[in-house]
């Protein structure tokens, strides 16, 4: 399947913000947006045309996602809105089981019974056509039927309903701040997206879901002309499964420190101006010197190295080599997780997966093979006790159902084992963050994401940052500059000395995880409160040209 | 049918320019069919195939524009795409950088479409899978790989005068081959506008024997190292250099080609005078579309003469402020090198590393274009001329502008991912650490 959806967007300074995948579609205005789509019932008349055709033509199985998929971004810089993007997308995906073999056939602006029997048809001869070379038939997980059930996200204000010069409005806004602040340039998008996605299978489920995300960011620039250098500093917000109700903040969404953070709600003008003073800083600020240090990660930081290092590794897909050919396999083998000992991490480090959390990017009702939604763990006590497996896999791993993590980008893609938010729990002494930086002589506390790089089997990675401050003596006692830190999996976690209490908790996460041939983008994320690794290298990454 | 003839596809744009009560309004019209077929675990994953064919339409009031699309094409449905693409652009604010519509353009030649790659059915795909598979499982090695194939077109037409149409196709092949006990792993890919080129077993036989020969690898110290870095290793690293080759970045002062105390670094030797970078859209290793996304054309630029930097690409807008010609970016590009074959370079090296591919490289800094990543499916150390013994994989620091300053020897160009690259002998490349990874 041909994915059309690789968007560039022009002018956005070095490096900055590449689009992939979001299940684009074709342009509409914004009012398209308010309507609500397909009616449920016509919905279901349709997916069980093409179940019915399914099972008369010989499938075993099959289920229907008919998919409505709502983009818009708004793009900004300086005092300019650079773009308006309005998108929706809208069609069917089938998939069957046909001589133990999966087939899948996917059409565009379904509106009756007739196209939903040829898609069935047209995935009945595809599994019939691919059986022949196949080794082993599927084995699918039993799943019980939900009959007709709904799931929405608990969003507080449609950001879909907020007229686009509200949004235009807010974006000029926070770049004015950010110009009087000391940037000499900035830009900034606001994402948001809409799924309504709407599930049927053999199994006796009619599933309809509307799912919202929305993703506030900006990249600033400070130059200075006399040495020609620059640097940037990006929002510090997160991507959430939330509505526009994540740009309104209140005192108890802000966490204080040498930079304000946030949780559920962000103060993307405050960011902005405080990122703008720290853009300018950075040009002054004191170059690292290579060497061994404890570092205190942030959330707004972590969420990444959590991602990589623990999310992809524990994919049971890779694990069993059906992505070696592109993100690659994994260090974290069967027999590791057999041996019921392997140490992932130190006796700190607890990880979970999550499909249920709130305001997650990850949370839905069900999967796109209609599995409920659930939370596992993956390593506790710092042993690997399991992986994410769907339908077709949990039986390798002796699995009787499946943990519901699939997921397809759009309703033309096959669905298949994605990542579900995969989280560090927090530490269960009380422990702030200032009480934490006490204790570290030689230290540096690093907020926000940065550059990011892992081997493919997830051993060996290299991370940078947004802001580093240097630690000497339990005391913050300055801005560093070109900071990136080098280790291995298994040796980064086993030197989690300390994880903060719920109270510092916060979710980070990203719209664009990339997995597949073709590639599909998928929206997760990841929490975590601060925390400690002693003793991880650190390499100076300045360089003259 | 997906793939419009040049009068065909002229027909349907008049018809839409024909509807337009706008101030300027230019039509986008894409058809494809592409498809692919996916293994791993020696055993077809997934396989499929789509035909696509869309119209877009641009309508603009004065220096504010909207964009539909549509792909019915009955009158009635043309003419609301317009009427939409029209409401929307009286909606939308004025954007201050809006240029206006070219006129027409002067488009050259190009053989960027082949019969061969447009006849691929599902046939030849699982022909083409088999005969990668295939050798692996007589070998007990087991393959993992993707073809995808694409045929289609594109058209643009405005109300200033501008009509462009080119066909174009496309086939990429990958594949990875490890050994049954994971410990070797080696990796080849090929892309071609024509696929009677491909040879997907010849290309798994190059990934087998480096699957083969990568086992059993022994750790160098990480530091600096002669390497020699296969096409595949080298494209990455160049072409995340000319992707930051934008004039407007440079004159704002946030690329590496910005000077200090500001203006920029056109005309400055920045590379080893043996480094030449240019763009060819005809030239018949990697022919692309004479045309850019907006109506531009497409022409031979050299990007970089003998090390000196000698063209930026610019956004129409950015060339009229700066009043110089608004080159485009290219779609793909040539470093020109000499005749000496990938063996060749081995023959000639005292002691070295040789890079098969990198892996997972990302941006460090922008400033100095510094890249980090990771070696990855067949690194080797030479000595006195021959392939010793499989090294362990490595993770880089490296920037390209450094990387092409150590130039110690440059090959004959073969095509990579659509762009003509040699492969590269380089001295002091700067290996950080050791990966476990295979």
């Amino acid at each position: 399947m041909k994915r059309r959806d690789f968007v560039q967007l022009a002018g956005l300074g070095t490096g900055a913000f590449l689009l992939p995948g979001l299940a684009m579609g074709r342009n509409v205005s914004p009012e398209a947006f308010l309507d609500s789509g397909v009616d449920v019932a016509v919905k279901k008349r349709l997916a069980d045309a093409a179940l019915n055709a399914a099972k008369s033509k010989g499938a075993s199985y099959a289920d229907v996602r008919i998919g409505r998929y709502l983009n818009q971004y708004v793009v900004t810089r300086e005092d300019k809105v650079q773009n308006i993007v309005n998108t929706e997308s809208y069609g069917v995906g089938v998939r069957v089981i046909a001589n133990g073999c999966w087939g899948f056939a996917a059409v565009v602006d379904v509106n009756n019974e007739g196209q939903m029997a040829k898609a069935a048809e047209d995935a009945v001869a595809i599994a019939k056509a691919n059986a022949k070379l196949m080794k082993e038939p599927v084995q699918l997980a039993p799943q019980k039927g939900f009959g007709e059930v709904s799931w929405k996200a608990p969003i507080k204000k449609n950001a879909f309903e907020v007229p686009v010069k509200e949004k235009a409005d807010l974006l000029l806004g926070v770049n004015a701040a950010a110009m009087a602040n000391g940037a000499n340039y900035v830009n900034s998008i606001l994402f948001l997206v809409n799924e309504q996605k709407y599930f049927a299978s053999t199994d006796g489920s009619y599933i309809d879901q509307d799912i919202h995300r929305i993703w506030p960011i900006f990249n600033i620039t400070a130059i200075d002309p006399k040495s020609g250098k620059f640097e940037t500093r990006n929002a510090l917000s997160a991507p959430m499964g939330m509505g526009y109700d994540y740009l309104q903040t209140n005192p108890a969404d802000k966490v204080a420190g040498v930079t304000t953070r946030y949780k559920m709600g962000y103060d993307m003008l405050e960011d902005a101006t405080a990122g703008a003073k720290q853009a300018k800083e950075k040009l002054t600020a004191k170059s690292v010197e290579a060497g061994k240090y404890d570092l205190i990660l942030d959330p707004s930081h972590l969420w990444l190295t959590i991602h990589e290092s623990v999310g992809h590794p524990l994919e049971l897909d890779r694990v069993l080599g059906y992505e070696a050919n592109f993100a690659g396999t994994s260090f974290a083998t069967l027999d590791k997780w057999q041996s019921k000992t392997f140490q992932y991490g130190s006796k700190q480090v607890n990880l979970v997966a999550d499909k249920l959390q709130v305001g997650s990017l990850g949370a839905v009702g069900w999967d796109d093979e209609g599995v409920n939604t659930k939370k596992w763990d993956l390593v506790r006590d710092g042993v690997l006790v399991n992986y994410q497996a769907i339908r077709d896999q949990v039986h390798i791993i002796g699995g009787k159902e499946s943990q519901g993590c699939c997921y397809a980008d759009s309703w033309s893609s096959v669905q298949f084992q994605r990542m579900p938010n995969v989280s560090l729990e927090a530490g269960k002494a009380a422990l702030s963050v200032e009480d934490m930086i006490k204790d570290v002589k030689k230290g540096i506390y690093i907020i926000g994401d940065g550059s990011f790089s892992i081997d493919q089997q997830r051993y060996n990675f290299q991370f940078g940052g947004q802001l580093f401050y240097e630690i000497k003596d339990g005391k913050i006692v300055g801005m560093l500059k070109d900071v990136a830190y080098q280790s291995n999996t298994q040796e980064f976690w086993n030197s989690c000395v300390q994880v903060c209490d719920e109270k510092d908790y916060r979710l980070g996460g990203s719209f664009f995880d990339g997995k597949g041939q073709p590639s599909q983008s998928s929206a997760v994320s990841h929490g975590s409160s601060t925390a400690r690794f002693n003793g991880v290298n650190v390499i100076n990454t300045a360089r003259k040209i | 049918m997906a793939i419009l003839s040049k009068e065909e596809a002229k027909k349907i744009i008049d018809k839409v320019l024909a509807f337009s009560k706008a101030d300027e309004i230019s039509v986008g019209l894409n058809g494809d069919r592409s498809g692919n077929i996916r293994y791993a675990r020696n055993s077809v994953s997934t396989s499929g195939e789509t035909t696509d064919l869309s119209l877009s339409v641009t309508s603009v009031f004065g220096k504010k524009s909207g964009t539909a699309t549509i792909n019915e094409f009955d009158d009635a449905s043309l003419e609301k795409t317009v009427r939409r693409a029209e409401e929307i652009a009286k909606l939308a604010p004025d954007n201050p950088e809006y240029m206006p519509m070219l006129g027409a353009q002067q488009f050259q030649e190009t053989q960027s479409f082949a019969e061969s790659t447009a006849a691929i059915n599902p046939g030849f795909r699982a022909q083409a899978a088999f005969n990668s598979i295939d050798p692996c499982i007589k070998k007990d090695l087991t393959a993992a790989g993707f073809l995808q194939d694409s045929a289609g077109f594109s058209a643009i037409g405005n109300n200033k005068g501008l009509f462009a149409y080119n066909k174009s196709t496309s086939v990429d092949f990958s594949i990875t081959v490890r050994t049954a006990d994971g410990k070797g792993s080696g990796y080849a890919t090929r892309d071609y506008n024509d696929a009677s080129k491909l040879d997907t077993k010849a290309a798994t036989e190059i990934a087998m024997q480096k699957a083969l020969a990568s086992v059993n690898t022994k750790a160098l110290e990480p530091g600096k190292y002669t390497v020699i870095l296969e096409p595949t290793a080298a494209v990455d690293l160049l072409q995340n250099m000319m992707r930051s080759m934008d004039a407007r970045n440079a004159d704002e002062g946030r690329s590496f080609l910005g000077k200090k105390g500001g203006g920029t670094r056109l005309g400055e030797k920045l590379f080893d005078e043996r480094i030449t970078i240019y763009s060819d859209p005809a030239n018949p290793e990697i022919p692309t579309s004479p045309f850019a996304g907006d109506g531009r054309a497409q022409e031979k630029v050299t990007w970089i003469d003998k090390g000196v930097v000698k063209n930026m690409y610019y956004s129409r807008f950015w060339a009229q402020k700066q009043g110089v010609k608004a080159v485009p970016a290219p779609s793909g590009f040539i470093l020109a090198g000499g005749t000496e074959s990938l063996a060749d370079l081995i023959k000639g090296t005292e002691k070295g590393i040789l890079v098969t591919r990198f892996w997972y490289i990302r941006a460090v800094d922008p400033q100095t274009l510094l890249y980090t990543g990771l070696t990855r499916d067949g690194t080797f150390y030479i000595e006195n001329g021959q392939i010793k013994y499989p090294v362990k994989n490595f993770r880089f620091n490296e920037s390209p502008v450094i990387m092409l300053n150590n130039v110690e020897a440059i090959g004959k160009p073969v095509r990579a991912a659509g762009n003509l690259v040699p492969p590269l002998k380089i001295r002091d490349f700067t290996f950080t650490s050791l990966s476990d990874a295979v």
